[in-house]
């Protein structure tokens, strides 16, 4: 096993070292934008190619542990186990680059005649310590909550910045993805969801307030990159440092350039200010 | 086997001087061993797969795993103090890795871990469940009342600061969903298996079964997604529940799958009746229908539970259409509740479980305990197969 493990890692170092060949993987969150990245560096190189996948940040985190890929996308900072993990797999804790921002926002179904919530709101409703919406200002009508899957890092920061800590509802809905809650959002009158700005097409998106005097805010671009919108994060990519250096650490530094992070709202997030990019 | 014609036999010489019938030629000879073989790598390959599950669930039986939230680390600069033993089962390292890994490394494996418990937030810091290793078998079956809870609950909330494995909603949620599956799927399956073999015309009989048949083509995820875009819709408006997505939806979307499973089986077990019994009960005057349900069906009783035994393990084991259609771990008997079974819950969190963590660990004893559960219910289902037919053939 051990034996057919280093046969293993050592045909993909082989094969990461053929010239120009980058790996890419982790984060579904982030998996469009790579491969948009992907895409236009190949487009401008024509001699290195990018080959992106997802799974989720976690499998990412364990394919730069397993040295399987070059790059890690990751939604969420790597936890203290996969920096471990890291350091007994090559001796180092991977490189982190910040890459792009991403602002989640609060989906309710278009009918809901509600426009604003506290984040203190928001995460009562999600752990079921609030239950109807004439609670918040709503009409009067039992509230369904819909949240990702556990293995997903946006329920992980969810859970951690908006619940602070705390459980989801036993009887909150966990969806594959953030289009299968959006697309329950739609389908359910009385239903809360949340996921990234990008997906709420159709849905209406709730204005957040810090704090209950606090302005509500929009999650629009100009306020999630001036702080202003509470619920934001960074989006990562994470490399073994060995490995970050020629064509690899090229392709880093290219999508934290401003070339590279003009692509970034395309895909629906938010890109890096200047005083961000330099780690 | 029958021994060919003495006479015959030694006259012929057969291929390569072996004579036929005596012993098989080497060519057969060479088959039988093979197809011996591949049948045995079967046998072989069920019993790795079930090794290798066990194996990954063995510390969890065990309790070789801990997940207390709090523990003391060991600061880096007290690295000499310590015996490379224990330094090595303080950072799970195994032996190699251990050897050869120089201090620098090791020393900042150390700080990582003094860097985790740093990390903890203030208000878990002092929280009692923050001690405790929720792996421990109390926690897994049994009702604690956590911190923030206001009665002891049932929880599975593997992902967090405090891990909570409860393993009781996700039996109920699997019960909860197979049970409705079967019986949405049972009756209608049985009736249209008596309807096709005894009732129906010949012509008939062609399209209805194999349309049945057909609906076990149709790929798991697509009635998954008929069931969540069509199905929970059309079921709400009728039955007017609050949850839209619940186990009801998915009972019956399982019943879907279930159906052509037990229709197949319970018509050929109709079907095998031995006509006499048939011919007999209309001789006697009986109408066809009095003979489908009072003659045909009693004896084919034990085929019908034999298909509603696989159907069962049908259902129990199919992930897709419940994992689409409800998957909130909800203790609740209710069926217009939400449900988590344990195979959504397997498919949807092995992928980001941590290799050979607690959370690791504890799917692949879910997979175990599946894997118990429908072994002993078709063995049941055997059993009574049995039983049932040496009572029919008047051995008891």
């Amino acid at each position: 096993m051990k034996k057919f493990a280093t046969i293993l890692a050592a045909t993909t170092l082989a094969a990461s070292a053929f010239a120009g060949n980058i790996t890419v993987k982790g984060s579904d969150t982030l998996v469009i934008l790579a491969q948009k990245w992907a895409e236009v560096y190949m487009g401008q190189h024509p001699d290195v190619k990018i080959q992106v996948s997802g799974g989720g940040s976690g499998i990412g985190l364990a394919a730069l542990q397993s040295q399987t890929t070059d790059l890690c996308d990751a939604s969420r900072k790597a936890k203290a186990s996969e920096i471990a993990g890291c350091l007994k797999a090559f001796g180092a804790r991977p490189t982190e680059y910040k890459v792009a921002l991403d602002g989640l926002s609060v989906y309710v179904n278009p009918e809901n005649s509600l426009k604003e919530l506290t984040v203190a709101q928001v995460g009562d409703i999600f752990t079921g310590k609030i239950k109807n919406w004439k609670d918040v200002g709503g009409p009067d009508a039992p509230i369904t909550v819909y949240s990702r899957e556990n293995s997903s890092g946006t329920y992980e920061f969810f859970k951690e910045h908006v619940l602070k800590g705390k459980d989801f509802a036993a009887s909150a809905q966990t969806m594959p993805g953030t289009a299968a809650i959006v697309q329950a959002v739609l389908k359910d009158k009385t239903s809360i969801g949340y996921g990234g700005a990008a997906y709420g097409g159709g849905s209406k998106l709730l204005a957040i307030k810090k704090t209950d005097n606090a302005p509500a805010i929009e999650p629009t671009e100009e306020n999630v990159l001036s702080g202003t919108y509470p619920i934001w994060r960074h989006l990562y990519v994470y490399v073994n440092p060995a490995l970050d250096k020629g064509e690899v650490a090229a392709y880093l530094n290219w999508i934290r350039s401003d070339d590279g992070q003009k692509y970034v709202k395309d895909i629906g997030y938010y890109p890096l200010p200047k005083n961000l990019r330099s780690n | 086997m029958t021994p060919s014609q003495p006479n015959e036999s030694r006259r012929s010489h057969g291929w390569m001087g072996i004579h036929r019938g005596h012993k098989a030629r080497p060519l057969e000879w060479f088959a039988e061993k093979f197809i011996f073989l591949v049948s045995l790598s079967a046998i072989l390959m069920v019993l790795l797969i079930f090794l290798f599950v066990a194996r990954e669930a063995l510390p969890v039986f065990f309790g070789e795993t801990n997940t207390a939230l709090v523990q003391k680390p060991i600061p880096p600069a007290e690295m000499d103090k310590h015996s490379p033993a224990e330094l090595q089962a303080y950072l799970d390292l195994t032996p190699d890795q251990f050897t050869k890994m120089d201090k620098a490394t090791l020393r900042d494996l150390m700080a990582v871990k003094v860097e985790a418990q740093d990390d903890i937030p203030e208000n878990f810091r002092n929280d009692p469940d923050a001690k405790i290793n929720t792996t421990e078998w109390k926690y897994l079956v049994a009702p604690h009342q956590w911190d923030d809870y206001k009665k002891p609950e049932y929880i599975w909330q593997p992902v967090g600061q405090i891990k909570k494995f409860n393993i009781i909603p996700l039996f109920v949620g699997t019960l909860k969903t197979t049970l409705i599956g079967l019986f949405f799927a049972v009756p209608l399956a049985v009736g249209a298996a008596i309807y096709v073999s005894q009732l129906a015309r010949p012509r008939v009989r062609e399209i209805v079964k194999p349309v049945i048949e057909m609906l076990s083509g149709i790929p798991s995820v697509v009635v998954g997604f008929f069931a969540l875009l069509v199905l929970a819709t059309v079921l709400q408006t009728v039955f007017h529940y609050e949850t839209r997505l619940n186990a009801f939806v998915a009972g019956i979307a399982l019943g879907f799958a279930v159906i052509p499973v037990i229709f197949s089986i319970a018509e050929d077990a109709l079907t095998s009746v031995p006509r006499t019994y048939t011919q007999a009960a209309l001789a006697l005057g009986a109408s066809r229908w009095q003979t489908a349900w009072q003659i045909v069906l009693p004896a084919a009783l034990p085929g019908v539970f034999a298909a509603t035994v696989l159907g069962f393990g049908r259902a129990i084991g199919e992930t897709m259409i419940v994992l689409m259609v409800c998957s909130a771990s909800v203790m609740s008997w209710s069926v217009f509740d939400s449900a988590r079974s344990i195979t959504t819950t397997i498919a949807a969190e092995m992928a980001e479980a941590v290799n050979g963590g607690p959370h690791y660990r504890i799917l692949f004893m879910l997979g175990s305990l599946l894997f118990a559960a429908t072994f002993l219910s078709n063995m049941a289902g055997d059993f009574v197969i049995h039983r049932f037919k040496q009572k029919l053939e008047g051995k008891k």
